[in-house]
């Protein structure tokens, strides 16, 4: 366990003292949440949504800011292993699945963060959160999140030589996963083959969870989510874990 | 007792032998050199030695423990400064230091005052707080091998210590080395392709070229054995020089280089003039000539017939160094 704190620790640091780093990755969903929450908010009507538009949006622009974030840290081992500091953490007699969770925490830790940043934020934007216990809720779907997809990133990044790749999986993987999670529009007004496409995507449960927490309503039964992004959870950090033993420095 | 024995090492890199078959022992407390041109297997050496690479044959004992079979063993009693750097730039002095402690369980108190302790020795105490990105290549290095001391291995690595450093910074690097083997008694195990570093420094130097291991001696006998003195004659027309050269008895070796000719033989002084002599009757234009005592250099010529500068053309392998010290 103190292995773990100590990579954690290690990541906090890193992660506090890059203030143009926090600042910079809160820019786009900041954007997103502006531009789409008060320049949508009086033509669309969601039904079944209390507060408005921007109300429906601020949980899938949180959702958005920790999936980044989290892949984004988990990805960060690739400059680790650029820069030579991974040879330092892997010559040390401790077991690679003790580095594995200490990053994936850390990633996760620093995700919540971002993500309970942009929610503090929108609290000035007019959200309206219910409930303490509602908070709570839409905090384990953060954290999962932010679990699930830094053991993601550390997966990705154990397979790739350099930050090239990285486009890549931006364009091609995360961008899709953000779009067709229901983060932006209601799941339950896609025609059903696009429907469908949306509950194959894990981000989904996450964000009807948030959404579950933060207003009381979602399209999807909160307590099958959180089965769902669990299992997601558990599942991408087996891989995770099992690639990273596999790392070569 | 041998801090370290390996027989018949073997790193395949999908079909590329990097080391091949390689055996040697080290002494508890030596200072034990590997030398080598670019390329010539060092870093896989000893990143196999240190658990990181796994060996495709052969076996090592690390401070008695069996390779492959008991790497963390190995692993909490050796220390080691990669060739290249491994610090975490956004993270202060301390912190890497503090970082390297917590991953070998040091606990607070121990830790705490063994860092300030190994600041001192290298001289960054008073740095302890400034963030890594701002340090001197010379100052990385140090707080490296601080680092690498903090868990009180018996056995140090150092990857090339003083690649890329200033005389003055490589003059301070080896007195700790010096130091840290006198005062502590840890057997340190470097790898140079500087000649004057392990000169300077090594109980014994093995020779390593192309994956193989070509001689493992002290210096001295390595010097001895290559016999007497050195000439070098630099001369635009060294065909024609080496020709006569090789036809003279007292000449036990001539070698022709890119612009000059080494010769080894026994008393040099004496030969001199006649090789002059020599030179003029032929119309032989000679540029200098200097006599010397045989180095390590001469050694590693003698043994691979190359000089270590001529050994490390490659490009690729040049590429590689330029890139390593400009992140430095
Ligand atoms: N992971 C790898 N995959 C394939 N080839 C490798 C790998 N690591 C090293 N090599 C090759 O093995 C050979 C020996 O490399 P090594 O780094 O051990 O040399 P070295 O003696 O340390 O050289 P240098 O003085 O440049 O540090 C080189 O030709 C290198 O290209
Ligand atoms: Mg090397």
């Amino acid at each position: 366990m103190d292995i773990v704190y100590t990579i954690w620790l290690r990541n906090m640091k890193r992660y506090l003292r890059s203030k143009s780093r926090i600042v910079g990755s809160l820019g786009m969903p900041l954007f997103f949440l502006l531009v789409l929450g008060f320049g949508l908010n009086s033509v669309v009507r969601i039904p079944g949504a209390g507060q408005g538009y921007m109300g429906f949006i601020v949980p899938g622009i949180v959702s958005m800011s920790v999936l980044f974030t989290s892949v984004f840290s988990g990805i960060q081992i690739i400059w680790d292993k650029q820069f030579g500091f991974l040879k330092e953490t892997l010559v040390a007699p401790v077991s690679r699945l003790e580095i594995m969770f200490g990053q994936t925490l850390g990633g996760a830790t620093t995700a919540f963060i971002q993500g309970f940043i942009i929610l503090a934020l929108s609290l000035f934007m007019g959200l309206n959160v219910t409930s303490v216990p509602g908070f709570l809720v839409a905090s384990v779907f953060m954290v999962l999140i932010g679990l699930s997809f830094t053991a993601f990133g550390i997966a990705i990044a154990s397979k790739m030589e350099d930050m090239h790749g990285f486009q890549l999986i931006m364009n091609f993987v995360i961008f899709p996963i953000f779009g067709l999670s229901g983060a932006l529009f209601p799941i339950d007004s896609l025609p059903s083959w696009l429907r469908s496409l949306t509950l194959l995507d894990p981000l989904t449960y996450g964000v009807e969870g948030i959404r579950y927490g933060l207003s009381g309503t979602s399209q999807v039964n909160p307590f099958f989510g959180f089965v769902v992004l669990a299992g997601f959870t558990v599942f991408m950090v087996v891989v995770g874990a099992t690639l990273f033993r596999r790392i070569d420095v | 007792m041998f801090a370290i024995e390996v027989e018949n090492l073997t790193k395949n890199f999908n079909g590329f032998v990097a080391v091949d078959n390689v055996s040697f022992s080290i002494e508890s407390g030596e200072i034990f050199g590997l030398l080598g041109p670019n390329g010539a297997g060092k870093t896989t050496t000893i990143s196999m030695l240190a658990t990181l690479l796994r060996p495709t044959s052969g076996s090592a004992l690390v401070n008695g423990f069996e390779l492959t079979k008991r790497d963390d063993d190995i692993r909490k009693s050796i220390g080691i400064v990669f060739q290249d750097q491994s610090l975490d730039e956004e993270l202060t002095a301390y912190e890497n230091m503090d970082f390297h402690g917590r991953l070998y369980r040091i606990s607070k108190t121990v830790r705490q005052q063994k860092i300030v302790e190994l600041l001192k020795l290298v001289e960054l105490e008073e740095k302890k707080n400034d963030i890594v990105k701002t340090f001197s290549g010379g100052m990385r290095r140090r707080l490296e091998i601080a680092r690498g001391l903090l868990h009180e291995p018996k056995v140090l690595f150092l990857d090339e210590p003083t690649l890329g450093l200033d005389p003055q910074t490589r003059n301070h690097i080896w007195e700790y080395i010096e130091n840290l083997n006198k005062e502590k008694g840890i057997t340190i195990i470097l790898t140079t392709h500087y000649m004057d570093e392990a000169d300077r420094l090594c109980d014994r130097v093995a020779i390593m070229d192309k994956g193989k291991l070509i001689a493992s001696e002290t210096p001295e006998k390595l010097k001895e054995e290559i016999g007497g003195d050195v000439i070098t004659i630099t001369s635009s027309e060294r065909e024609e020089l080496y020709a006569k050269l090789k036809t003279l008895s007292w000449v036990k070796h001539v070698e022709p280089h890119d612009g000059f000719v080494t010769i080894n033989l026994e008393n040099a002084e004496r030969h001199v003039a006649e090789i002059a002599n020599l030179s003029a009757t032929n119309g032989i234009e000679i540029d200098s000539i200097s006599i010397r005592k045989p180095t390590l250099e001469d050694v590693f010529l003698h043994f691979t017939g190359r000089t270590i500068r001529e050994g490390e053309a490659s490009s690729k392998d040049h590429m590689r160094m330029i890139h390593r010290m400009g992140r430095r």
